[in-house]
């Protein structure tokens, strides 16, 4: 009975590490998270590799710490006129650590009068957040934050 | 399933050139297509990937939806108040239903 219990033991240690092992495989084999290279390429994609000014008329809201990664806020405002000549036609929003780069995009007309919004994202973990407007005249541009994340909310 | 049920707040009424914000959220549980349930089956993606705004029939601010957005996706924009007029509020789930609701909006 004694040596069953241990054999038993054993088995279970085996099957742990082939867990781990699978883990390992899932983790190096797929890539379970967008990376900064793959953000890049989906802003290169809008811009058409276009130059992209520094987004000082960008202004963020986003908290620098969330506690909880299913629900963190995510507001901007951009300084605009709106007006049919100058305004601000889209803006996107990209999160670099989770699985896959896209948060939402806006598209704004010179109705809306001011350029801003606000939502709420899902964040997998602590990563950086970059919000890029294209301007009806062309041109682009871009801000960036890093939000820490205690608790990802990727729903397991 | 939880019922979705769109809800928007648009002032009731604006002074002309005012610019207001108009506040936007549908309860829909923005089902990512990667979290699991209790017996450990994926459950299949189901969001709303698409939102969109029209003041007497112009459309004047839409939104693109990923999986990234929360549960219960909320949205605050600005608008412009020029003249009297209703405010349609339009989103898409994925599979294509529609949730609708309309809003009036009085200038002074």
């Amino acid at each position: 009975m004694k040596h069953h219990m241990q054999m038993n033991a054993i088995s279970r240690r085996q099957a742990l590490a082939l867990m781990g092992a699978a883990g390992l495989v899932t983790a190096t084999g797929v890539p379970a998270f967008a990376d900064a290279a793959a953000m890049a390429d989906k802003i290169k994609a809008i811009t058409g590799g276009a130059a992209v000014g520094d987004g000082a008329s960008i202004m963020l809201d986003l908290p620098e710490i969330a506690e909880n990664g299913n629900a963190v806020k995510v507001a901007f405002e951009i300084d605009s006129p709106m007006t049919a000549d100058d305004h601000v036609k889209a803006v996107h929003v990209f999160a670099d650590g989770n699985p896959t780069p896209e948060v939402a995009s806006f598209t704004f007309s010179s109705a809306s009068g001011a350029c801003g919004a606000s939502t709420r994202m899902r964040l997998a973990k602590t990563q950086n957040i970059v919000v890029l407007a294209a301007m009806n005249d062309g041109s682009f541009q871009q801000a960036q934050t890093t939000v820490k994340v205690t608790i990802g909310g990727c729903g397991g | 399933m939880a019922k979705i049920k769109p809800r928007v707040r648009v002032p009731k009424s604006a002074e002309v050139g005012e610019i207001v914000e108009i506040k936007a959220l549908i309860s829909h549980p923005m089902h990512t297509g990667r979290a699991k349930d209790k017996a450990g089956n994926v459950i299949p993606r189901k969001i709303i990937n698409s939102f969109k705004v029209a003041f007497n029939g112009a459309e004047v601010f839409s939104m693109n939806l990923e999986p990234a957005i929360s549960a219960n996706p909320y949205v605050a924009f600005p608008f412009k108040a020029t003249e009297a007029g209703t405010m349609d509020f339009t989103w898409v789930e994925d599979g294509g239903a529609e949730y609708t609701v309309s809003k009036k909006l009085k200038v002074s």
